[in-house]
């Protein structure tokens, strides 16, 4: 069973003369362990993609699936549990609480969950220092930098026992050694047997993960091939330098 | 990729034999590069003749002489190190000429040609991260030589994303003109959708 799976999902925003096709028909599955990167241009509906995959918003039609459940008839209460529990998402605005440190924005989700406060914050720190971002941890949100508020949201994604990680436009504000980090982040949940569904501009962002689905106009058009193993670059140099 | 004058910067450390050369060459590009014996004696040979590298005793076998740099070397390294490559000319890139191709040949969809480069830059791109991944392999020479590739692929695709936003903006515009547009037109531009 997947981790995620998207059934036959179309979304439309507005009505009449205003309405949308923001998703058209996406079928896709996300095990547990892979990354998948959605790749498409602007206003092609990646975001809407995942807000309906993170139980954000419902679809028009189709089910959305995660851990085998279906969110769509789920009650409110139940769905926001599944968030809570189950899901980490980076936004694209990065959305974290103006009120709040770095480490207690990190460590927020654990503590809604039960988690003892010590052992939330110390949860929390560990991200964040995954990230390089420990002597960041007492700072307020307003005294970050764009990249640094960044890390923070991923810290706070990817921190507890989350099983499903979304994230859009994870490294947007970064450069691309920071940028590189966060992939490496996200792969290591994915090993630690998270499935993890980013979306993404960025080709050298996509290029870590198992599969890149492009998105054009609310529709899936393509994807990519199963990958190659990489030792046959550096032999096909050998034989034409 | 200049192998005359890497071999030139090996050089610069110290007196060398050829094989040593090769190597070397090999580890400080990550084994990105990988050279073949001839390559490195011919350009060896070419760096004696111009007066760059210099060695003992030319009647030996190549593999038993012991290579070393020249003033004239060092002053060839430190301007080669310093001299921008040739970056003015536009490349006759091959996928530039195919792109616009499709884009004139009405019976073909240029959005679903630039797909398909798109999908395979992206896999490619895929192949070099995966190498980055397996921190056993990672060294600093290798790290940097892995992302030139990336970079130069990552290019290569935004400049297709980049052709991909024009040529929609085109195609809308066309579409927009399209009920006063002669129908000869019409007919060419629905075919491109
Ligand atoms: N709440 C909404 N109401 C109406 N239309 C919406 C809404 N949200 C998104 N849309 C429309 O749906 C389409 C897809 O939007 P979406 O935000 O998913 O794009 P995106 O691929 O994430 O773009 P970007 O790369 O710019 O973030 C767009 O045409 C957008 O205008
Ligand atoms: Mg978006």
């Amino acid at each position: 069973m997947s981790m995620l799976e998207l059934r036959n999902v179309s979304k439309v925003y507005g009505e009449g003369a205003t309405e949308v096709d923001a998703l058209s028909d996406i079928d896709l599955a996300v095990e547990r362990g892979s990354l998948v990167a959605i790749m498409g241009p602007s206003g092609s509906g990646k975001s809407t993609l995942l807000t309906i995959a993170g139980s954000l918003e419902l679809p028009t039609t189709g089910d959305v699936m995660i851990n085998g459940t279906n969110v769509v008839g789920m009650s409110r209460y139940d769905k926001a549990r599944l968030r809570r529990r189950t899901i980490g998402y980076v936004f694209q605005d990065f959305n974290l609480l103006a009120g709040l440190t770095a480490v207690e924005n990190v460590s927020l989700p654990l503590e809604l969950d039960g988690v003892p406060l010590k052992r939330a914050r110390v949860q929390g720190m560990s991200a964040l220092d995954a990230l390089g971002l420990a002597h960041r941890a007492g700072r307020f949100p307003d005294e970050l930098s764009g990249g640094e508020r960044q890390r923070v949201a991923i810290a706070r994604a990817v921190v507890g026992e989350r099983s499903l990680l979304l994230a859009d436009e994870p490294s947007g504000a970064l450069d691309s050694v920071n940028g590189e980090a966060v992939m490496r982040m996200i792969l290591a949940a994915c090993h630690g047997g998270v499935a993890a569904l980013v979306v993404t501009h960025d080709a050298k962002l996509a290029s870590w993960a198992d599969r890149v689905v492009f998105l054009r106009d609310g529709r899936a058009v393509d994807e990519t091939l199963p990958p190659q193993p990489p030792e046959e670059l550096l032999s096909q140099q050998a034989t034409n330098p | 990729m200049s192998i005359r004058h890497s071999l030139l910067a090996l050089l610069s450390e110290g007196p060398k034999y050829g094989f040593q050369l090769r190597q070397e060459f090999e580890v400080s590009t990550g084994d990105v590069w990988p050279l073949n014996v001839g390559q490195v004696y011919t350009t060896l040979d070419r760096l004696e003749r111009d007066g760059l590298a210099e060695s003992d005793d030319l009647d030996t076998d190549e593999r038993q002489r012991n290579f070393r740099i020249t003033r004239a070397g060092e002053e060839e390294l430190s301007r080669w190190l310093r001299t921008p490559p040739d970056l003015t000319q536009p490349p006759r890139d091959e996928l530039v000429i195919k792109v616009l191709v499709a884009f004139r040949l009405p019976e073909v969809d240029v959005f679903e040609v630039i797909q398909v480069h798109r999908r395979y830059l992206v896999q490619l791109m895929q192949q070099w991260t995966r190498l980055k991944e397996d921190e056993s392999h990672f060294d600093l020479a290798f790290a940097l030589a892995v992302d030139a590739e990336l970079f130069r692929l990552d290019s290569v695709v935004r400049w297709l994303d980049a052709a991909d936003g024009r040529l929609r903006r085109f195609h809308l515009e066309a579409a927009e003109d399209r009920t006063v547009a002669p129908p000869r037109i019409r007919r060419r531009i629905g075919a491109h959708r």
